[in-house]
């Protein structure tokens, strides 16, 4: 498969979930595992462009595949790319646990949605679980990274 | 969870020849998974069909019917159902967007939850379950909670909706799993109206002939006055009793009727 754009190859058992193969072989910790039960979000990755949770797919299943981390999104030159800048700026994480997740999946998100409402912000983060922030300014920067008017979005 | 072996076949056919012995078919494995973190399933080799290019995709049949493939996701139904409005709309719904990337509609109903939407689909349209061996109606495919007409080693590979002429699904969720509580698909033909009912019976997946009858007679939510479900044979725990959901039933069906399109 190939991670972040570099191919890489590792031998695994039948029973080796994607999140532990990027964890434990390739040394990607910014893939978290949160509930290992696929209800928390906070292993979302890309596999061949489309979201999925890392500790529900076997590592055998993405053999060939197109895979993106955390690791990954930030720009060339190391700088926040958009969706993290605007995490940062809109204060969208606090412990920051479940934040590689989110940012994953607001990736997802804007891909097929450039423009989501927050309704639809919301609608798509089902699956992400924070504990911290009562999702109020993830979707916040949600809305920010896709460069709308965050002042729309009901009162804090 | 205990050691096995993966194998990803390319075509039915192998796929098919893969299965034997302890052999276990893999769907999207969003409940076969978790499954096996908690040791409840043991297979030798798992069959995964997610590799198998001929058991995706959506199409209409020459007979009007829309095809979906066995190993086709929630998230590619949701985008590619649009013959089926109510279909792509239920699709929609299940789990989570990245559980909708992997999970199947083959994978769903060869489990057959009896929380899960989409029995509800295909036991309120009447569709036909095309498998590696042969064709089951939906009358005769569900058979109690967890339980299928599928023998041990059959896989989904097709699954054929007539269209209704207007359908919807409503979801009364359960907020933590995301699953139905009740869930309730009513579809209109010309020959009749049938209700399938998900969520809320130990047996699993039902038919509400009673409202199916009204129904029939006359489309109209008012056509529910009166009617009543018997909470007997319905599911309690600590989300809600028997006489609450049995009570949703209603409710639910009379938002779908409501809602139909």
């Amino acid at each position: 498969m190939t991670v972040n754009g570099n191919a890489v190859t590792g031998e695994v058992e039948g029973r080796t979930l994607l999140v532990e193969f990027l964890r434990e072989d390739l040394h990607l910790t910014g893939t978290h595992v949160g509930c290992d039960t696929s209800q928390c979000g906070a292993c979302v990755v890309h596999v061949d462009g489309l979201a999925v949770k890392a500790c529900t797919m076997f590592a055998a299943e993405a053999e060939g595949a197109d895979v993106a981390t955390i690791e990954g999104q930030a720009n060339a030159d190391g700088s926040l790319n958009v969706i993290q800048q605007a995490f940062q700026d809109h204060h969208g994480l606090q412990c920051g646990f479940c934040t590689p997740g989110m940012v994953m999946t607001a990736a997802a998100l804007l891909q097929e949605n450039p423009k989501p409402s927050e309704t639809e912000i919301r609608h798509h983060l089902e699956g992400n679980i924070c504990r911290c922030t009562g999702y109020h300014n993830i979707v916040k920067a949600i809305l920010a990274a896709s460069g709308q008017d965050v002042e729309t979005i009901a009162a804090e | 969870m205990y050691a096995f072996e993966i194998v990803r076949p390319q075509t039915v056919a192998e796929a098919t020849a893969a299965l034997t012995g302890e052999a276990q078919p893999l769907g999207g494995g969003q409940t076969l998974i978790p499954t096996l973190k908690q040791r409840l399933a043991n297979p030798e080799t798992l069959v995964s069909l997610t590799g198998i290019a001929e058991m995706k995709g959506v199409c209409t049949g020459d007979d009007g019917r829309l095809c979906i493939g066995g190993a086709t996701t929630h998230a590619v139904v949701a985008a590619q159902a649009g013959a089926f409005p109510a279909l792509a709309h239920l699709a929609n719904g299940i789990g989570d967007p990245a559980v909708r990337n992997r999970g199947t509609i083959g994978g769903s109903l060869a489990n057959n939850d009896p929380a899960a939407c989409y029995p509800a689909a295909v036991l309120a349209t009447g569709a036909t379950m095309v498998t590696n061996t042969r064709e089951i109606a939906a009358d005769d495919y569900f058979d109690g909670m967890f339980g299928t007409a599928l023998d041990e080693r059959e896989i989904i590979t097709e699954v054929r909706f007539p269209v209704a002429q207007k359908a919807s699904y409503e979801k009364f969720r359960q907020p933590a799993s995301r699953f139905a509580m009740v869930g309730v698909f009513v579809a209109q033909y010309a020959d009749g109206v049938r209700v399938a009912v998900t969520g809320a019976s130990e047996d699993g997946v039902f038919r509400w002939t009673d409202a199916e009858d009204a129904l029939s007679a006359d489309f109209s939510a008012t056509a529910l006055d009166g009617l009543a479900v018997s909470a007997d044979g319905m599911i309690g725990d600590l989300h809600g009793s028997p006489e609450y959901r049995a009570h949703l039933v209603k409710v639910m069906t009379t938002r779908a009727v409501n809602a139909a399109d």
